[in-house]
């Protein structure tokens, strides 16, 4: 196919000379700059696979002899995130609560930080949204089993609930009525309860349960239900049940009790975590 | 291969070295550059108030804080429509003009054509015109020649490094970072924007120049789309000057056409072609070879505009010995005026859009999760992020009210009443509970509609946004 270079006679442009069947190829060369650009990508890509991790090995890859990283530059930018807020943090960690105005930069530090806090650590039984779930408090609404005044958040946050690691852990204790009353006594005193919340009940087996209230009930919850946050003991009169306000769910949680636990975050968290995470969930709706 | 391969593939620059013209164009174009430069070079440094807590600077991207400032007008991202509407009007209009007048954006206005242009007179203030800066490529490095080219390459470097700066001084407070800059304080980034639009422009502007609209930039291969016969473009009048030549004396010069192949054309031409071939992809409709004509036209006695604006559809008339159409007649056809209607739709349908925007704003996004909260009461409580925009130059208290049903209590969260304040410039994001008593019809619904309204109590602007309230009825 090769033959003599020549010009095409319709467009006067010279030909490559390769001939195929009477077909000749017209030669409109591409700039000299162009093919030189194309070496030096060439060679940058050469370059830049030795200078940055790139080949792929049994084990792992090459590591450049950049020694870049990442890893590594995720490393130092949180490290540097944290250098940049440890004054805040500082200040977080040695703040009195209860006196830290909502406008003062470490109230803004532990709400952004105790969100991130709250779905690493209490999101799994309280929730994403906190909203809780049987057996596990609403974080939301107004009902506090142990206070939610700013600091009653921060002990509980700290010490946790039946928590045999931290000696200063809430424990409340309720009996398991099914061993101490009949199954009767048992049925009346729900009766009262379901009366004392508001709900639907027989009139005539609340009025036997008032007397059995008074004697096993109310040295705790109170004579009108209302609960006493200091002993964990909750409100039986409002609108909030942790376990469920039925009947049936009432006449099990007095006949085996219930007990819920909770770690004591003030092992396992830094003081301005739990700071942090106790702002949070004071902000959330239901703080006092 | 064979040994046939006489012939490269590839081919080394010709340098050009286009003649110094005078005339209406030329004079034109150094208008332009003088108008498009000095906007360049100067808008970063004109000032504007905006008030103390507010960049004073008139045309701003603060790319750190996510706004653009252009003088009285201030864009948020969230705006950005407006970006992309300038966006589609530049090129609408590009196709306007292209399909009226040719590549006028490629011969007046390109910023590759400007610096070339203004390297180009560099090039001839330090070597001379054209002869002699071709004479200088061939001579040996003398003292004289190196001394020359140290010259206008320190020159371009001027020029090139003040291009380079000036652009970083749109994206900061230009007199700060000029400080910052000569005083080697300024951030990495800012150097190495400045060097690398150093180099484009020294390389570009220096040695590149016609490569760039050839090899580099696509608009010369789309161009063919934009313009028909109509299309008032830079051309030969190859009717009238053909046949060329030289008049010789024992010759009839009524044999020959117009054009006596003096090259002028062709001399001044900046990408180094021939216009009197017809049109190419190369030419960027410069109309230097207009003026390089017209003056040797008048030097010979001829009538102007053997190279010219034309329409190529005149040529018929034209070998007729009619008079070409008026402009207007190539300019106003159905083509530009959809061009034009487009572009003026576009235009103000963003003015519209600019002047009814409001300067305060509210966006709701309800809390799914949960749906609501029960209180002990037994009432049922939603809660809304709301984000509250400021657009005034100083902090605004904005003050909430809910429409809905009368017996919905709205609570700020950590704020007392339903006033908060927003700083200038900025949003805030406040969480607004709206709660509906128990037994209320809200509360026992599926889904209860209502508004959140909110007032700038300083102005009296008001806005709302619509939203919906959970009952029990959802669960």
């Amino acid at each position: 196919m090769a033959d003599q270079s020549s010009h095409d006679p319709v467009t006067g442009t010279e030909t490559t000379g390769h001939d195929w069947d009477g077909i000749t190829e017209l030669n409109t060369p591409l700039p000299r700059w162009w093919l030189w650009t194309l070496y030096l990508t060439i060679v940058w890509g050469v370059g830049y696979s030795i200078a940055y991790p790139a080949w792929p090995m049994i084990q792992g890859a090459t590591t450049g002899f950049l020694g870049y990283s990442t890893r590594a530059e995720v490393a130092a930018e949180i490290t540097r995130v944290d250098e940049q807020n440890a004054e805040v943090a500082a200040m977080l960690a040695s703040a009195e609560l209860a006196n830290l105005p909502r406008d003062h930069p470490a109230y803004q530090f532990g709400v952004s930080g105790g969100a991130a806090i709250f779905r690493a650590n209490c999101s799994q039984c309280h929730g994403a949204g906190a909203a809780g779930a049987v057996g596990y408090p609403n974080l939301l609404d107004d009902a506090w089993l142990w206070g939610g005044a700013i600091d009653e958040i921060e002990y509980t946050v700290r010490h946790g609930i039946r928590n045999e690691q931290d000696p200063d852990a809430h424990w409340s204790q309720m009996p398991a009525f099914g061993e101490l009353l009949s199954d009767e006594e048992i049925e009346f005193t729900t009766e009262f309860i379901l009366a004392l919340s508001g709900q639907e009940h027989d009139a005539t087996l609340a009025a036997e349960g008032d007397v059995l209230y008074a004697e096993n009930c109310s040295s705790c919850h109170g004579e009108l239900g209302l609960g006493d946050p200091t002993v964990g003991a909750p409100n039986l009169a409002d609108a909030i049940w942790l376990y469920g306000g039925d009947r049936e769910t009432i006449k099990y949680s007095i006949t085996n009790a219930r007990f819920g636990v909770m770690p004591a975050w003030g092992l396992r968290l830094s003081e301005e975590d739990v700071k942090a995470v106790t702002i949070y969930v004071h902000q959330l709706g239901g703080g006092q | 291969m064979s040994e046939a391969m006489s012939t490269s593939l590839y081919a080394a620059r010709e340098p050009i070295f286009p003649k110094d013209v005078k005339g209406t164009f030329r004079r034109l174009k150094w208008a332009i550059m003088a108008v498009t430069l000095g906007i360049y070079y100067l808008t970063p440094w004109i000032r504007w108030d905006r008030g103390p807590d507010l960049p004073s600077q008139a045309v701003l991207v603060d790319l750190a804080n996510r706004r653009f400032y252009f003088f009285w007008i201030e864009i948020w991202p969230h705006e950005f429509y407006f970006v992309a509407g300038l966006l589609i009007m530049a090129g609408v209009g590009l196709f306007l003009f292209t399909s009226a007048l040719g590549r006028v954006w490629c011969g007046y206005t390109c910023p590759q054509t400007v610096w070339t242009d203004l390297f180009l007179w560099v090039e001839r203030k330090i070597d001379g015109d054209r002869n002699n800066q071709i004479r200088l490529l061939k001579s040996s490095w003398t003292f004289k020649k190196t001394r020359l080219r140290l010259t206008k390459w320190s020159i371009w470097l001027v020029i090139a490094v003040a291009t380079g700066g000036a652009w970083v001084f749109y994206f900061a407070d230009a007199p700060t970072l000029f400080n910052d800059l000569v005083t080697l304080q300024a951030a990495p980034i800012a150097y190495s924007t400045v060097a690398v639009l150093t180099a484009t422009t020294f390389v570009f502007g220096g040695f590149m120049r016609e490569q760039v609209c050839i090899y580099m930039c696509p608009w010369p291969r789309i161009q063919g789309a934009m313009m028909d016969d109509d299309t008032l473009t830079v051309a030969y009048r190859d009717w009238r000057g053909e046949p060329r030549g030289k008049v010789k004396r024992d010759q009839a010069p009524s044999l020959l056409g117009d054009c006596i192949d003096c090259k002028a054309c062709v001399n001044v031409c900046p990408v180094g072609i021939d216009i009197r071939d017809g049109q190419q992809m190369e030419c960027i409709s410069c109309a230097l070879c207009i003026d390089a004509c017209d003056d040797i036209m008048a030097k010979i006695g001829k009538p102007r505009g053997l190279v010219d604006y034309l329409a190529l559809s005149d040529e018929g008339r034209e070998r007729e010995g009619k008079e070409p159409l008026p402009a207007w007649r190539h300019i106003f056809r159905l083509r530009t005026m959809i061009y034009t209607a487009a572009w003026g739709l576009c235009g103000l349908t963003l003015l519209y859009a600019l002047f009814i925007r409001p300067a305060i704003d509210i966006t709701v996004a309800p809390v799914r999760n949960p749906q609501f909260v029960t209180l002990s009461d037994g009432a049922i409580r939603n809660a809304y992020d709301i984000r509250l925009r400021n657009k005034h130059g100083e902090a605004r208290p904005f003050e909430f009210n809910v429409i809905g049903d009368k017996s919905f209590v709205v609570r700020l969260e950590g704020v007392d009443g339903l006033q908060v304040m927003v700083p200038a410039d900025e949003t805030a994001l406040q969480r607004v509970y709206v709660v509906a008593p128990k037994k209320s019809e809200p509360a026992r619904a599926k889904r209860t509609e209502l508004r959140f309204w909110v007032e700038d109590n300083v102005s009296g602007e008001r806005t709302y946004q619509d939203s919906l309230f959970n009952g029990k009825g959802a669960e």
